[in-house]
């Protein structure tokens, strides 16, 4: 079971926590200016990355709040965790998801 | 290829078991295929071995960065059934389950495919609705399915608990009797054998590292750790790795991989008669040829390549096959592991033609790719061979996301997803 570091709570297990996909998908600003492709970008395609990937969780059996993590999906460690809204940290080797 | 029989199993009887010889050829790769399927587990074998069998292209290679089988083939619950709800998924599971029954003639290998009967336990007035439901689609499309009340389930499978004083008491069962299991190893082992013997070319710790394309932006050549090997007609069989590798040429997939347990127990006598399935309550357990009960968890809530997951979702399987089998409440677990499976928003597979020509991908089979195997390889070499889909895998592109023809069996294929 992971521990997951909540930014507003601080460490709890993997239990308390709903996985939410992939972060930072934006929704298409203009709809009715949005391509099918656009629409299937935004829908349905995911990077799915094998390293580092950035992805929100939310704490759902705590503060209810969501946020994002890094997390290498090659040994699920978490390389950090930030609050929704706040720019993607910058991790200290320099990695990149 | 020597033609096994029970003749070749006495003589080697006799001699000692000293006779047997490797069942293909360890072979370096050539510079040029006419074909190449990159992944070498049941289904990427299985493609390589109808493309030489059924279209005469045997100038063919199969990729594994591994070695063959050692993959979601090696990983899975071994479950055989075509019981799904839509027309197309009924189509596309009944033509791999046509192709099990005949299998192990046709590649003179045993697959010890056993159909034992697939039985998917229902605990709510909605789950009692869902099955109904499921058979009569599964009938009108010609595939087997019947509903049994609790007592005819535990005739079918005595240590079925249906007491009505449990949590998720059982209210009856739809049950699939040309559903069942096959050996896994004897799958991938039979197909490497007989596509070898038409002179495909099955190269192992061989990984992908890179998709050449031409100035027309089609495939070239495929770069591998063992050097770069040209070939114009490249399919895709990857499983848990198919947006990684469809990625070295730029295509984007509707895929998330997730890690999916399984667990064995200590082997005991014959006591679980049958495949039991629980949607509602994540659990299937059937019983190996060796005696150890087979037992599927759902998948982790998250993405990764770790093929390993965690406790708790184990636990949570157990507990719910403990309450149905209270006899099974001291068996001891033996093992437990973990695959990675590719799954697509619809819980549908993808076997197409990608936007790059010459590129052709079979994946997203999620949760249950074993029981298709013979059937997406089947459908992988036409739609390789042709250029152009088969009539059953034709629903089954990328574009459907686009489109909006989903095929959605996310809620009803009835399986822990």
């Amino acid at each position: 079971m992971l521990l997951i570091q909540c930014p507003y709570c601080g460490p709890r297990p993997e239990l308390e926590f709903a996985y939410a996909g992939q972060a930072h998908v934006a929704r298409p600003a203009d709809p009715s200016a949005t391509t099918p492709d656009q629409w299937t970008e935004f829908l349905y395609l995911r990077n799915n990355t094998r390293g580092i990937h950035a992805e929100r969780w939310r704490h759902v059996r705590g503060c209810a709040r969501f946020f994002n993590a890094l997390r290498d999906t090659t040994t699920d460690h978490f390389l950090a965790t930030y609050r929704a809204g706040e720019p993607m940290p910058v991790l200290p080797m320099g990695q990149k998801p | 290829m020597r033609k096994f029989s029970g003749w070749t199993l006495l003589k080697e009887a006799f001699g000692g078991q000293q006779g047997w010889t490797p069942q293909w050829r360890r072979v370096a790769p050539q510079p040029e295929y006419d074909a190449i399927i990159i992944g070498g587990g049941g289904h990427g074998l299985a493609a390589a071995y109808y493309l030489a069998s059924e279209h005469g292209i045997t100038r063919t290679a199969v990729l594994e960065k591994g070695w063959i089988g050692g993959g979601n083939t090696g990983r899975n619950t071994t479950i055989i059934r075509s019981n799904y709800l839509f027309d197309e998924s009924a189509a596309l599971y009944d033509h791999a389950l046509k192709l099990w029954e005949g299998l192990s003639q046709v590649l003179n290998y045993n697959v010890m495919f056993s159909p034992r009967g697939v039985m998917m336990l229902a605990h709510t007035v909605h789950d009692v609705q869902v099955a109904k439901r499921h058979i009569h689609a599964n009938r009108g499309n010609g595939v087997d399915n019947e509903w049994l009340s609790p007592e005819e389930a535990k005739a079918y499978c005595p240590p079925l608990n249906i007491e009505r004083n449990i949590r998720y008491p059982v209210l009856g069962a739809a049950l699939q009797r040309r559903g069942g299991t096959a050996r896994h190893d004897a799958v991938a082992w039979g197909y490497a054998r007989a596509a070898d013997a038409l002179g495909v070319d099955i190269i192992e710790n061989c990984e992908v590292t890179g998709l050449v394309r031409d100035g027309s932006g089609a495939m070239e050549a495929v770069q591998t750790s063992r050097g770069l090997i040209r070939c114009r007609r490249v399919g895709v069989s990857a499983a848990g790795n198919t947006s990684v590798v469809l990625g070295l040429a730029g295509v984007r997939l509707p895929l998330e991989s997730f890690p999916l347990q399984a667990l064995v127990s200590e082997p005991v006598k014959p006591v679980v008669p049958c495949v039991v399935m629980s949607g509602s309550i994540h659990a299937y357990i059937s019983q190996s040829d060796k005696g150890e009960l087979v037992i599927g968890a759902g998948t982790d809530a998250y993405t990764s390549y770790t093929q390993r997951g965690a406790l708790h979702v184990n636990s949570h399987t157990l507990s719910a096959v403990c309450e149905l089998f209270p006899a099974f409440r001291r068996m001891r677990m033996l093992r437990n592991w973990g695959g990675i499976v590719d799954v697509t928003p619809d819980r549908s597979p993808i076997i197409a033609r990608t936007p790059v020509p010459g590129l052709y991908v079979n994946c997203g089979w999620g949760t249950g790719g074993f029981k298709a195997t013979p059937g997406s390889g089947h459908l992988l070499a036409w739609t390789m061979a042709r250029d152009e889909p088969h009539p059953i895998n034709a629903p089954f592109t990328i574009e459907r996301f686009r489109d909006g023809h989903l095929i959605d069996e996310a809620a009803a294929a009835a399986v822990a997803h």
